[in-house]
């Protein structure tokens, strides 16, 4: 018999953050999250793991990126306020190449906007919140179910990109109660970060390996000694003014991921083949929509549907080919509009997009979907 | 103490260091290798971590576990790496931006919990990174460039900080005693628990030149003739203490260290 659950989104993700092997949670409280660090105070120290309430959202992060670099799988969680204030140290974990995740529960915003109600206004703050150019891998679970199992993909691709991954889930998902069948563990792959191949004299911190463009790492306290820095540095991981070093830098951390995004991209589909009209959504949206494209077949409009479950790599090529056979594309999202944007990169014309926003801190009826279908159809 | 002993630990391959001719950063550097080869410590299991500035350059010279984290936040990550592996020897290096500036809420709060880090404060009453702006430890009337007209904010104590805040071990030396701020960060780094260990220096660059002291050796000068030891200031009046530099140990308890305090709650937890 399975282990069946019936969880909230919130704490699936935490048990599955567990399952994958974080050992190590540093947070704050804030509303909608707080559940993934309650259930993380609870059970961490059950498996000797840490967890620790820090004195604000900064420390959370920083301390979860101290207990990576000393070996540890480690989260922060959190929403929107604090996501912002997480966004300084999130830069110095892609700049130093610490694995990490990090989730963002969407409420309403700007500033401290809708505690308690469900947004999705910081999937372009995943992009491009923390200063500077780096690659982002970020997560868009639309079921308690995806929440358990998101959460050990997250932890699988931080530790073999050496990056932070970002779980962007939001208030609807993070706290609806759902049935959750917890996988049986052996049934799913866990990985862990590169160890160094050299012995520790001859260990050059940031010298990558050709085959990923992914230096191996070690830990503070197993014989290693190595600088970490947010500067932008050498292979030594030495601050660097020189040019050809700081380009060989940003360009790798732009390329260890566009040279695997096909194996990043993750997305879903249905009655996609012969869709005139593609409806893509992400997140608890995309429960609505799928609803709706349902009962526009229903009516005999030939609509589709597509969840992109990674925002970041955005399957691009995939809903280009699937836009070039429909007339219309649409994109409700929680928001003012703004995957609509990427989604416009993707189809390049080659059918007309539109967005629907809501943002009044309501989930999509499907019916306003379906109103939606039936108008561009 | 043999020569090599200390230079084994510094990474010369990141050499030249940024500090100007004369900071008084070296001398702080050279009291904290000279402690570590007398505790007999191993670099692959000490940490040295720091936030943004001069005095936060001073990992990268050490080959140790090293890192150079984000503004202030270096006691945040060290947290982590303490609890992570109290096995290791933490220690974080910061300036008085660092530690009472943008910093102030992470130092606050690791003396509370009193977790098992020592923190060495590199204060020169100044920002000299970025050219001499005022710190929250600019002495009332000093100039800076953003006090042209002198400060008007009353400084931060960082060890009656320390204390307040419940840090175990809190200390305070100059750069003029050098053998008293390598005994304070030796009995630090031994300590188990917050420790705090002050060590007043100069940016003779940035805050001498504006503020008659221009020159390394009339910090030097300055930090000799200020000095008072704790003793002697106890009995000393608020008056005469003015513009004085209390030097000692201000705190030294033995209460309960946060890592061992949640390796207790594990093991209850765990039956």
């Amino acid at each position: 018999m399975p282990q069946i659950e019936f969880w909230q989104g919130n704490m699936a993700l935490a048990q599955g953050a567990i399952a994958a092997g974080c050992r190590f949670f540093g947070g704050y409280p804030i509303t909608p999250s707080t559940e993934i660090a309650e259930v993380c105070a609870e059970e961490l120290p059950k498996l000797g793991g840490k967890f620790i309430q820090m004195e604000d959202e900064i420390g959370g992060i920083a301390a979860a990126i101290g207990a990576s670099i000393a070996g540890y799988k480690a989260m922060t969680g959190t929403s929107g306020p604090g996501f912002s204030l997480k966004q300084e140290n999130l830069g110095l974990a892609y700049m130093a190449e610490i694995p990490l995740v990090v989730v963002d529960v969407m409420r309403g915003g700007p500033s401290t906007g809708l505690p308690t109600m469900v947004s999705q206004q910081d999937v372009m703050q995943a992009r491009w919140g923390s200063h500077g150019d780096h690659g982002t891998i970020a997560y868009a679970p639309s079921s308690v179910q995806e929440c358990y199992e998101l959460a050990i993909d997250a932890f699988n691709m931080a530790e073999r990109f050496r990056q932070p991954v970002l779980i962007m889930s939001d208030e609807v998902v993070g706290h609806m109660r759902e049935k959750v069948v917890i996988p049986e563990p052996g049934s799913y792959m866990l990985v862990d970060r590169k160890r160094p191949h050299a012995t520790p004299d001859a260990f050059v911190p940031y010298k990558a390996d050709e085959a990923d463009d992914i230096p191996p790492m070690a830990s503070f306290g197993d014989g290693y000694r190595w600088h970490v820095t947010g500067l932008t540095h050498n292979d030594w991981g030495f601050p660097t003014n020189n040019h050809g070093d700081i380009e060989k830098k940003m360009l790798r951390l732009m390329r260890k991921i566009d040279r695997f995004r096909d194996d990043i991209v993750k997305y879903e589909t249905e009655a996609v083949e012969d869709a005139k009209v593609l409806v893509v959504a992400y997140g608890s949206p995309a429960r609505s929509a799928l609803r709706a494209v349902r009962q526009a077949r229903e009516k005999g409009i030939k609509a589709g549907f597509f969840r992109p479950i990674t925002l970041w790599p955005f399957p691009d090529k995939e809903v280009g080919a699937l836009a070039a056979k429909a007339h219309s594309v649409l994109v409700p999202e929680l928001n003012c509009g703004q995957m609509v944007l990427e989604v416009e990169r993707a189809v390049a014309g080659r059918a007309r997009v539109l967005g629907q926003s809501l943002v009044n801190g309501e989930l999509f009826k499907p019916s306003a979907i379906l109103a939606k279908i039936e108008e561009v159809a | 103490m043999p020569r090599e002993q200390v230079s084994k630990w510094l990474r010369t391959r990141f050499f030249p260091h940024i500090w100007c001719p004369g900071c008084g950063h070296g001398v702080i550097l050279h009291a904290l290798l000279r402690a570590l080869v007398d505790l007999e410590k191993k670099p692959e299991e000490t940490v040295i971590a720091s936030g943004i500035g001069c005095s936060s350059r001073m990992p990268g010279y050490i080959d140790a576990c090293t890192v150079h984290t984000t503004h202030g936040r270096s006691l945040a990550y060290a947290t982590g790496i303490k609890m992570a592996k109290p096995e290791l020897t933490v220690i974080d290096v910061m300036g008085d931006g660092d530690c009472s500036a943008i910093g102030g809420n992470h130092f606050i709060h690791a003396c509370r919990r009193n977790i098992g880090i020592t923190a060495i404060i590199m204060n020169n009453n100044i920002y000299g990174m970025t050219g001499g702006q005022a710190s929250p430890t600019t002495p009332q009337g000093a100039r800076a460039t953003t006090a042209p007209y002198g400060a008007i904010e009353p400084p931060f104590d960082i060890c009656k900080l320390a204390e307040g805040a419940g840090a175990s071990y809190v200390a305070r030396a100059t750069i003029a005693q050098p053998v008293m701020a390598e005994q304070y960060i030796k009995k630090a780094i031994q300590h188990k628990g917050f420790s705090v260990v002050e060590v007043m220096t100069h940016c003779h660059t940035q805050f001498g030149r504006k503020n008659k002291r221009s020159q390394p050796v009339d910090n030097l000068v300055f930090f000799k003739d200020a000095s008072v030891p704790k003793a002697k200031a106890d009995a000393m009046s608020p008056e005469d203490l003015k513009g004085k530099i209390v030097i000692g140990e201000f705190v030294n308890r033995d209460i309960p260290e946060y890592t061992d305090e949640y390796r207790k709650l594990c093991e209850r937890v765990r039956g």
